[in-house]
C-alpha cells in the first residue's frame, strides 16, 4: 500500500530539514516549537502518563534529531516524527506493563460501540454545565476507556488534524484499519459522551397537556 | 436507505467526502430517521468538543524546560 503523498508546493518543513541536515542547529529548535506540543499530545494520549509522555517528548525530537538522515522526503516531516513518537510512546508502555505486549495493530475484537444505543439528542452547549476542570476530567476518563490503538487514531484524525494516509503511515496501519477504528473511536466517544451530555427533559406531568407524538 | 447502510458512511457524511448522488439519498433518510440525525449531530459534536479542549496542556515552564533539555542533547550529538 503505497501512502506516499506527491509534494507538489514545498512544505515549509523541508527547507528547515535541508538546513538542519546541512548543521544548522537553529533550525531543528524552531522544528521542535513548532511540534512540541503535539507530539506531548500523542504521547500523553497513548502513556497516560505525564512523566512518561515528557520522557517520550525529549526522546522522540532526539531521534528525529539523530536519524535526520534517514527521513526520505516522500512523507512530511511531521508524520514521520509521529511515527516516531508513537514508537517510543509504545516502548514506555510496555515498560510499564511489564511484559504484556502493546501494539496499535493488534486487531481489537470488540463489537462495543459500534452500534449506536443511546439516541438521546444532547443539551444545547452541553459543555456549559460544567466547569473546565470538570469538562476536562470527563473528557480525558471517556478517552481513556478506548483501546490504544482506537484513541491514537481518533487523536491524529480529528484532534490533529492529520489525513486518513497521513495517519496510516504514521501509525503503520492499512487506510482500512484507520478508517474502521476511527469510526468504532468516534461512535464509543460519542457513546460516552452521552451520558454527560444529553438532554435533561424537564419533569413534566406524565399527563401533561399538548404535546403529541 | 438503511440505519445500517447511513452509519456504514457515516465517518464519510461527517469528513464531508460523500457523492453528490449519494446526498439526496442521505438527506431523505435523515429527514425520516430521527435516531440517524441524532448520532450525525452528536458524532460531530464529539469531534468538536475534543478539538477545541486541550485536555493535555503544556505549560509554558514545562515546555520550556523540556525544549530546553531537548537542545541540550541534540548539541551533544554532534
Amino acid at each position: 500500500m503505497s501512502t506516499i503523498q506527491s509534494i507538489d508546493e514545498q512544505h515549509p518543513d523541508v527547507a528547515l530539514v535541508e538546513r538542519v541536515r546541512a548543521g544548522d542547529l537553529s533550525a531543528y529548535d524552531t522544528l521542535v516549537r513548532k511540534y512540541e506540543r503535539q507530539i506531548f499530545r500523542i504521547a500523553q494520549h497513548i502513556t497516560q502518563n505525564r512523566e512518561d509522555a515528557e520522557d517520550v517528548m525529549q526522546d522522540a525530537f532526539l531521534k528525529a534529531y539523530e536519524k535526520l538522515d534517514q527521513f526520505q522526503g516522500n512523507s512530511k516531516f511531521y508524520t514521520w516524527l509521529v511515527r516516531i513518537a508513537v514508537n517510543e510512546s509504545l516502548m514506555r508502555l510496555r515498560k510499564r506493563r511489564t511484559g504484556k505486549a502493546v501494539s496499535i495493530d493488534e486487531d481489537i475484537v470488540t463489537e462495543e460501540g459500534s452500534v449506536p444505543r443511546d439516541f438521546a439528542d444532547w443539551a444545547p452547549n452541553p459543555e456549559q454545565n460544567y466547569n473546565q476542570s470538570e469538562l476536562a476530567e470527563i473528557l480525558k476518563k471517556t478517552i481513556h476507556g478506548l483501546p490504544p490503538g482506537f484513541r491514537v487514531v481518533f487523536v491524529l484524525r480529528d484532534v490533529d488534524g492529520l489525513s486518513t494516509e497521513e495517519t496510516a503511515e504514521a501509525l503503520g496501519l492499512s487506510v482500512p484499519a484507520v478508517k474502521s477504528r476511527l469510526l468504532r473511536a468516534r461512535l464509543q466517544l460519542r457513546e460516552r459522551l452521552t451520558r454527560y451530555f444529553k438532554r435533561k427533559t424537564p419533569a413534566v406531568s406524565p399527563r401533561g397537556n399538548g404535546a403529541e407524538a | 436507505m438503511k440505519c445500517s447502510e447511513f452509519l456504514a458512511i457515516l465517518d464519510d457524511v461527517i469528513d464531508e467526502s460523500i457523492a453528490a448522488e449519494t446526498r439526496a439519498e442521505i438527506e431523505t433518510h435523515l429527514h425520516k430517521c430521527g435516531h440517524c440525525e441524532v448520532v450525525l449531530d452528536t458524532t460531530r459534536k464529539t469531534i468538536e468538543i475534543y478539538r477545541s479542549n486541550e485536555i493535555y496542556e503544556l505549560p509554558a515552564e514545562v515546555s520550556e524546560r523540556l525544549h530546553v533539555a531537548i537542545m541540550a542533547r541534540c548539541k551533544k550529538v554532534k
